[in-house]
């Protein structure tokens, strides 16, 4: 028995991790897969389960939700077209690049459902938004993901490179600069909705003032979605912050002291030493912020409610909506093309820009 | 009080199910029994209901928890609790048009037993629609109403005098008072108001102020015409002129609405109403109880009227608007069709069909306490409970509310309109069949939140509703759907 278990012990000991982690990560995930294929519907004794094979998938990319989930598609425009041409020419020549040098096949696989991927999203975006049509929650959520991350980023790196210097009352603003994270997200979606209220917010006088009183945020798309984006990045660029000042505090110090007597300049400095160094954490959070992003709910939810029209409304609050209308099947299908997109995606930055610019160095 | 209280349920119980001992009347009899009820969040409806539950644990025993969530959840998880047998809720308060779908399902005790030997609960001093209409489902009584929902229209009496205009009888007059009173200093801050306030945010109540518009552009036959579907095939209702003028005038509104209206829910219309900033407002009869609360700037500022009505109604056979005369308009009054419009139906009580008989009961007797008019006569004249009148003793006499601070006036002109409107033969129903919630909050709300914003034409929002209509009847089934509408509408004034 002794024995057995000596053999065993590191099964033994993983077993009870692997079973919480099957309980609560994987049946859910298979569980609301089975949704995903399914319309269900409760009564007394329990529900009524009937399996519909694709129809829900079908629903969002060819049915009645396409507008919803992917936009509204009419004409597209001669720019759209001249995108959309110009995106497909430069993904296959990069898919050819890749056939003709590095070729194996897990490689062509994964690159291929990246080029799928890119190639949709690069016509979604070109017979939308670059066609003058309202694009559907896949575009309003690449638009918090991509404009709301990178402004994050900027300014989150830019504050801490600034509070790892030798400046005055930097520890001050790094609490400062600490605390949105730490309030819930329902309550930042208050705050700025009661803030940016513009009939009896607290700077409605100040709206007033500046002569926008009979301009309305919330009733104009862009703008909607442009202060989900302020109000998103006031909570997340804490988080940045945080990581990118730990990163640029272990730069070692001799490093850019011998710089600095060899003749280095500040910017040369920071290219050549500090941010090879700090890179690998600016890569890791990037990838944390874009998988946070692409789920965000709760700011679209408190602020506007998906509005006006359904132009502030992210995947993950469509699939929230369903969910909260019983289609249950539907949000799970909602949920599974949101999981993919962001696989794919995420996936993809990390083997290609990280692991490639590693691959470079090596 | 406690005999006086139970004495009719504690016959019911002996009657119905004679299981329960007869010394149900006695002091204490309910103790260690827990009522656990779900509602919506905050002061209104729930906060009464705590109070009002802790009268009833001095008097029973019994103790009444009341477990608050948002609105949009109440349902889902009321449905899921009940149907997969958790049943950590006893009691549901909610909207009776959701009810309809526990009841296909056989979730809801049927309360027929209960209320038969309830000789507190006076159900001829209900008003007919909520007492025949509101709280059956197939005959059976299964909801116990605790507030009468419709809406109205409000204006302020002073900004029309000194306007020297009427109030709005017609949707084309409301659009011609709103832009004349639009930009008038309301409440003396030197600063211009606004012509109309109206909930118009997605997600909120939008989809309610939409069906009034229609409603009497819609509906002119009486209740039973009902405004959604074609009883026999279902077929919607929604692609057509009248909806199309409907949608037409709600976003004409908007010019003289608040800027930033389409994302206004009903907090922020109240707000600026009792603010005195709104010339008109769209809502249930909670204005008028409101407007005499601390620190309203409306009080005795408000008239009330039935919703205005339209001088041409829906030609179902050809989807086109026609004048008013004797043939098609039977209820008009001077040529104008009115439907004023039961929205929500009013927060009623639900009990779960899996309790025990003794719990059933204590539940009970708490709901038809909550209903009696000795309670709820003096409750809906309390602007922050929520609640709104629903019992004929509750209309006729202008007492309570002028002790509650209303002006003899005032009161009179508030209970009128809402007495023109609960007795109207042509009061539109709100939607009373399964997926309720789906039909409206989800397709309709979305595709109007889409029109306001411009996003897509009136045509296009019609043709989207029509088709995710249609998609929501199939999925829950075309002919039980029909079914059910028909008993529906079944039942009028």
């Amino acid at each position: 028995m002794n024995e057995w278990l000596d053999r065993h012990m590191g099964r033994v000991f993983l077993a009870p991790a692997v079973t919480l982690i099957l309980i609560f990560s994987i049946f859910p995930l298979i569980a609301s897969l089975l949704l995903a294929f399914s319309r269900i519907r409760f009564r007394g004794g329990g529900f009524q389960m009937r399996w519909v094979g694709w129809r829900n998938f079908e629903k969002q990319f060819f049915g009645s939700e396409q507008f919803h989930l992917l936009g509204t598609f009419t004409t597209i425009s001669l720019l759209g077209w001249a995108f959309g041409l110009a995106c497909s020419a430069a993904l296959i020549w990069w898919m050819f690049k890749y056939v003709r040098t590095h070729f194996t096949w897990v490689g062509f696989i994964g690159r291929l459902i990246t080029f799928g991927m890119a190639l949709g999203l690069s016509w979604l975006f070109a017979a939308t938004l670059l066609s003058g049509n309202p694009f559907g929650t896949i575009g309003t959520t690449l638009f918090y993901v991509f404009i709301g991350c990178g402004v994050q980023f900027l300014i989150g790196t830019a504050l801490a490179f600034a509070c790892s210097q030798q400046l005055r009352g930097r520890t001050t603003f790094r609490v400062i600069f600490f605390v949105p994270m730490m309030i819930t997200p329902i309550g930042v979606g208050y705050i700025f909705r009661m803030m940016a209220d513009t009939t009896k917010g607290p700077f409605s006088g100040v709206w007033q003032w500046a002569g926008l009183g009979d301009f309305a945020w919330a009733a104009d798309p862009w703008a909607a979605r442009i202060f989900i984006v302020i109000a998103d990045s006031w909570q997340w660029i804490p988080f940045v912050f945080i990581m990118m000042l730990a990163a640029f505090e272990s730069v070692p110090r001799d490093l850019t002291e011998a710089a600095e007597i060899d003749g280095a300049s500040p910017w040369q400095s920071f290219r050549e030493i500090t941010w090879p160094h700090v890179l690998p954490v600016a890569a890791t959070v990037m990838l944390i912020r874009t998988i946070e992003a692409f789920k965000i709910v709760d700011l679209p939810n408190i602020m506007t409610a998906g509005g006006p029209g359904i132009a502030t409304e992210s995947v993950s609050l469509q699939a929230y909506y369903a969910w909260r209308s019983l289609d249950l099947g539907q949000a799970s299908a909602v949920a599974y093309i949101l999981l993919f997109v962001t696989v794919v995606i995420c996936v993809s930055f990390f083997n290609l820009v990280v692991l490639g610019r590693v691959r470079k160095q090596q | 009080m406690l005999r006086k209280l139970l004495g009719g349920s504690a016959l019911a119980l002996t009657a119905a199910m004679a299981t329960v001992p007869t010394t149900a009347v006695a002091d204490g009899h309910y103790d260690g029994v827990t009522i656990n009820i779900l509602t919506r969040p905050g002061p209104v409806i729930a906060g009464r209901m705590v109070e009002r539950g802790e009268e009833f644990t001095a008097m029973t025993g019994a103790e009444v928890r009341v477990a608050e969530v948002p609105f949009a959840e109440i349902f889902q998880k009321l449905l899921t609790d009940w149907a997969t047998g958790t049943n950590s809720i006893d009691v549901g308060v909610f909207a009776s048009g959701w009810g309809v779908e526990l009841v296909s399902g056989g979730l809801v005790a049927n309360l027929d037993p209960f209320i038969e030997a309830d000789d507190k609960i006076n159900l001829q001093d209900i008003a007919p629609y909520f007492r025949d209409f509101n709280q059956k489902v197939e005959g059976s009584t299964y909801f116990i109403t605790i507030d009468g929902d419709f809406q109205m229209m409000y204006y302020r009496t002073d900004v029309f005098e000194e306007a020297g205009l009427e109030p709005p009888r017609t949707w084309e007059e409301y659009l011609e008072v709103g832009a004349a009173i639009h930009g008038m200093d309301m409440n003396g801050d030197g600063e211009p108001d606004f012509g109309s306030c109206t909930f118009m945010k997605r997600n909120a109540q939008s989809y309610f102020a939409i069906q009034s518009i229609a409603a009497g552009m819609v509906q002119s036959k009486g209740t039973s015409e009902g405004l959604y579907f074609d009883p026999e095939t279902m077929t919607p209702k929604i692609n057509n002129d009248a909806w199309k003028k409907a949608f037409e005038v709600f976003k004409a509104s908007v010019a003289f609405n608040p800027p930033d209206v389409l994302n206004h829910d009903i907090g922020d219309t109240r707000g600026l109403a009792l603010a005195g900033r709104c010339g008109m407002v769209i809502d249930w009869g909670d204005i008028g109880p409101l407007s005499i609360e601390e620190g309203s700037q409306i009080k005795d500022k408000v008239g009330a009227i039935i919703m205005p009505g339209s001088t041409e109604v829906l030609d179902v056979e050809t989807g086109s608007l026609v004048a008013c005369d004797d043939t098609t308009c039977p209820h008009a009054v001077d040529g104008v069709n009115f439907a004023p419009f039961a929205a929500f139906g009013g927060w009623t009580g639900a009990i779960s069909a899996t309790l025990d008989d003794q719990k059933k009961q204590a539940a009970y007797d708490f709901l038809s306490y909550m209903n009696q008019a000795e309670q709820s006569n003096l409750d809906v004249t309390m602007g922050w409970t929520g609640y709104n009148p629903y019992r004929n003793s509750q209309l006729d006499d202008t007492a309570a509310w002028v002790d509650a601070g209303f002006s003899e006036a005032s009161a009179a002109n508030y209970l009128s309109a809402i007495k023109e409107s609960l007795n109207h033969p042509n009061m539109a129903s709100d939607f009373r069949i399964p997926g309720a919630q789906q039909y409206t909050g989800v397709v309709l709300d979305r595709e109007l939140a889409r029109y306001l914003a411009g996003e897509i034409t009136v045509e296009q929002a019609l043709e989207n509703i029509e088709e995710g209509w249609e998609e929501i009847t199939d999925d829950f089934g075309r002919e039980d759907q029909a079914a059910i509408y028909s008993l529906s509408l079944g039942i009028t004034n």
